[in-house]
């Protein structure tokens, strides 16, 4: 990375463990994102901006210390070294201040990076105002039903530079892009919404593969459904989830829970349960950061270690949690690469890549047909989970009723509720198809980009929290 | 704080003919602590600051920012707005806010003590809430995490429609989150105490609240499906406070996303509820003389009496909807617009306090926490589904606490259904107080 030189670096890590500490560390970002809204038949704005800065962490025992500046000049980085060091020993006596401030050099663009073929920033934003426009009608032409559109257009380039006291220089230039569409349809009984978004670590590249059309289309079709939905039912229920529909269900019911930072404070149901049966002997769950362009993906993570896939459940067996530096080290063992943050100005932790359940044997269309009655969950929203008791809600936001083995009536919006291990051991079938989405996970007031997958599949028995019957 | 308000005037100085510029400045320093098995996990010490442009510009708008206030990128970033605006569509109604005549309400946000207070002494609240929360019941299994945090910030706005103001403020809080164990069943529950400086936190108040909420649901079973009565305890009333806040928002009025869209001056809720958005009142969390666009805040009466009577409105919106803005801009920060927002959002508090209005209810179940509220409640269409936890109310008292359920029914049914308000508001850290709710026909689903 050209906008800070090595000697400055290793100073910086020098003055970090000056009074000590076991490791320091220096975690140096450069982001630019640019994004544009269309909404209401406009083109409402364009947005772009810049962050900059550095983090710096030194660990001095069982306490870590943490300063940021945006000031990456040589007294920049030693004033925020001071005071990271200065918090790691607990003993600063006074108000401790980091120092703030702007950098004066203007690191150049760089080349593009590895497996991205068309850079965001050499598309005119025009052309990227022109790709909401085409969605907006798409999504208007889709139904006279549909009566509000708003369509986000996003790129990212994040370049991240990671150095630590152990000797570890290590950088990534993460580029992303993504592109929403949110429908309001409206009819007899009110309104309804739909949403649809494409989101991947490439470049501009994505609209080769990726209709903004059809992205529209699907948004409106979801909301113009829903106008005729009828509320959820009440109480547990068998639940088939559609391939791709969003591995959420996954990431609350067992993902967060296999992270080594809940498991070494004992606030999972998984702690101590290493080599024991959690699931279902149809279940293996895999934490993968590395595949081509999926939307957690990334060549080191913010600690500067290589995206791994890790197994995590295999066959229903709990085989391995997710790890970051802080936590392995102490087991002594590898990172597993999953020690993230979302900018330089927060402490990494660990955190799921891209996590999914790998495909089985059953065809799709036979575990509907063999389930009399339940929900067939086409889209799931996002989800919540206290680790500690497994409790996880999720929600649904394109569901239909399973009557007799078929697809019927389109439900209204609804959580269902459920306990990560026994969710786990219910599931009875798993589909030989696969597909991935993307989502943004939060965690302790941090929020970073993953994707999710899994096949189609059957939970004998879930808590579907609706209005009918009950 | 001077330098904040002179870096945006001079930005603003730097305005082209027939062009209208807008400059947010924002500075904060925050400290947190965190302490797990009586040592000090991390001790994090931040400080940032940026800037955001906007640009009006024959009748469109472009915005830029930087996480920086160095002098020499600052007209970059104001071309840089200037260039985007050139890509958006034409809109008669952009504009920035003008300075109305209402004056700002005094109030004094900023405490020293923040700066001033040793770090080690930050430390020692944490740790002394880390021992309260251990000790305060034989069934807390494991403290997670006890925290002190605090933060000191600064931000101006000035732009070329003659504003020109700077305000500042401190915040502290301590919050501590439980790990209760008792015959194989785990619970959790998280307690707090925020003020805006050190002295004003209570150890106290925040570890019994800790070691209460976690406690109280040991032996939760999961409950059978029925309609009942439900009473949302004050927290949890603030959230759904906080979800009117924003479907009573002018903005989605005019776009067509809120569902009291053409409701004004009709009945929309049991005539206990009045609702009320009032940044001036001091206890808010998030009480503010300005709003983001450097208009004074007020006072505004959302529904009076169950009847629909003002949305909230920024400069933008209000323009759309031929009236005047509320002061009810809001931003997340220094790199993003303007945009409507509220900031304590509260309901006029009832006659009855909590254990009157459990013992009228007789049959029911009071709602401690809730879940999946971003995932399970559409604030378009109104529905409402969110995972519950809580205790059953069996003839007028607390009685099985219960887990792994939701409650559900829509917005609009639910403002319908309300049967009580309590009698003592609670200023939550957030944008809405609470204030308990009792509302009736909830579907309740678990086993």
């Amino acid at each position: 990375m050209p906008m800070i030189d090595r000697d400055l670096i290793d100073r910086t890590l020098s003055a970090a463990l000056f009074k000590g500490g076991d490791f320091a560390e220096v975690f140096v970002e450069d982001r630019r994102a640019i994004g544009a809204g269309f909404d209401d038949g406009k083109v409402e704005e364009l947005s772009s901006g810049r962050d900059r800065g550095a983090g710096i962490r030194v660990v001095s025992g069982d306490t870590t210390g943490f300063a940021h500046t945006a000031d990456l000049s040589e007294s920049g980085l030693l004033a925020a070294a001071e005071a990271a060091r200065a918090v790691a020993r607990g003993a600063g006596g006074g108000a401790v201040a980091a120092a703030a401030g702007s950098g004066a050099s203007t690191p150049d663009s760089g080349s593009t990076p590895r497996g991205v073929a068309v850079l965001p920033e050499m598309v005119p934003k025009a052309r990227k105002v022109e790709l909401l426009a085409a969605a907006d009608s798409a999504s208007r032409s889709a139904g006279s039903a549909i009566t509000q559109v708003s369509a986000g257009y996003a790129d990212s380039r994040r370049r991240i530079l990671v150095a630590n006291s152990e000797g570890l220089w290590a950088e990534d230039d993460q580029v992303r892009t993504r592109f929403m569409v949110s429908c309001v349809a409206t009819g007899d009984a009110g309104m309804q919404t739909g949403y649809e978004v494409v989101a991947a670590t490439v470049g501009f590249e994505l609209f080769e593969t990726t209709s903004v059309e059809e992205v529209a289309r699907e948004a409106a079709r979801r909301a113009i459904t829903k106008l005729t939905a009828r509320p959820a039912p009440t109480g547990p229920m068998p639940v088939v989830i559609k391939g791709g529909s969003g591995g959420i269900l996954f990431h609350e019911a067992c993902g967060h829970g296999l992270e080594a930072d809940h498991i070494v404070k004992g606030s999972s149901v998984y702690a101590g349960r290493m080599g024991q049966k959690v699931a279902s002997e149809l279940v293996t769950l895999v934490d993968d950061g590395t595949p081509g362009r999926e939307w957690g993906t990334f060549a080191i993570d913010d600690e500067g270690h290589p995206a791994r896939r890790n197994v995590l459940i295999s066959d229903g067996v709990l085989v391995d949690f997710m790890w970051d530096r802080l936590r392995s080290a102490k087991e002594k063992r590898p990172s597993s690469g999953n020690g993230r943050r979302q900018s330089y100005q927060h402490l990494p932790m660990v955190r799921m890549t891209n996590t999914y359940i790998v495909a089985g044997a059953d065809d799709p269309e036979d575990i509907v047909a063999s389930t009399p009655r339940g929900v067939y969950v086409a889209k799931l929203g996002g989800g919540q989970v206290n680790t500690a008791t497994g409790d996880f809600v999720f929600g649904m936001v394109e569901a239909y009723l399973i009557e007799n083995g078929r697809i019927t009536e389109p439900l209204r919006d609804a959580n269902l509720i459920g306990n990560g291990p026994d969710v786990l051991s219910r599931v009875d079938a798993v589909g030989n198809d696969f597909a991935t989405t993307p989502g943004t996970c939060g965690k302790d007031g941090q929020s970073v980009p993953v994707g999710c997958g899994q096949p189609t599949l059957r939970v004998t028995e879930v808590t579907v929290g609706g209005t009918a019957g009950g | 704080m001077a330098e904040l308000a002179d870096l945006v005037a001079r930005l603003v100085s730097w305005a082209r003919p027939g062009e209208e510029v807008e400059a947010y400045a924002g500075w904060d320093r925050e400290l947190s602590v965190r302490v797990f098995e009586g040592g000090i996990e991390h001790l994090v010490s931040a400080e940032s600051s940026g800037i955001g442009v906007r640009v009006i510009a024959g009748g469109k708008q472009g915005f830029a920012y930087a996480g920086s206030l160095d002098e020499k990128i600052l007209g970059e970033v104001l071309d840089e707005a200037r260039d985007n605006a050139s890509f958006a569509t034409f809109d008669q109604h952009l504009g920035l806010a003008s300075p109305d005549g209402v004056e700002p309400v005094r109030m004094e946000l900023w405490r020293s003590a923040v700066e001033l207070t040793a770090t080690d002494a930050k430390v020692d609240l944490a740790l002394s809430l880390d021992k309260a929360v251990r000790s305060g019941d034989p069934r807390i299994r494991q403290v997670e995490s006890s925290n002190y945090a605090d933060s000191a910030w600064e931000s101006a706005v000035a732009s070329t429609a003659g504003v020109a103001v700077s305000q500042r403020g401190t915040g502290a809080y301590l919050f501590a989150y439980a790990i209760a164990e008792d015959g194989g069943d785990t619970r959790t529950g998280g307690g707090f105490s925020v003020g805006r400086e050190p002295s004003e936190l209570d150890v106290e108040e925040a570890a019994t609240d800790a070691v209460i909420r976690s406690t109280r649901l040991l032996g939760a079973v999961k409950p059978r499906s029925t309609r009942l009565t439900a009473i949302l305890d004050p927290r949890v009333a603030a959230s759904f406070l906080s979800i009117l806040g924003g479907t009573l928002s002018g903005e989605a009025v005019e776009k067509g996303r809120s569902l009291f869209a053409g409701r004004l001056g009709e009945t929309v809720a049991d005539s206990r509820l009045t609702l009320v958005e009032d940044p001036t009142d001091p206890r808010a969390y998030l009480a503010s003389p300005y709003d983001a666009e450097g208009l004074a805040t007020r006072r505004t009466v959302l529904i009076e009496d169950g009847v629909c009577t003002r949305f909230l409105y920024d400069t933008y919106s209000a323009r759309r909807a031929g009236t005047a803005s509320t002061a009810s801009a809001a931003r997340a920060g220094y790199a993003s617009t303007p945009g409507v927002g509220f900031r304590a959002v509260s309901a006029r508090p009832g006659t009855t306090s909590q254990d009157d209005i459990v013992s009228s209810v007789g049959e029911g179940i009071l709602v401690t926490s809730i879940t999946g509220v971003h995932s399970g409640v559409n604030p378009v269409s109104g529905d409402f589904s969110v995972g519950a936890e809580g205790l059953m109310i069996r003839g007028g008292t607390i009685s099985q606490p219960v887990k792994e359920a939701t409650i559900a029914s829509t917005i609009q049914r639910m403002l319908l259904s309300l049967t009580a308000v309590g009698s003592e508001p609670e200023w939550l850290p957030g944008p809405a107080a609470g204030v308990t709710l009792a509302i009736e026909d909830i579907h309740l689903s678990g086993a």
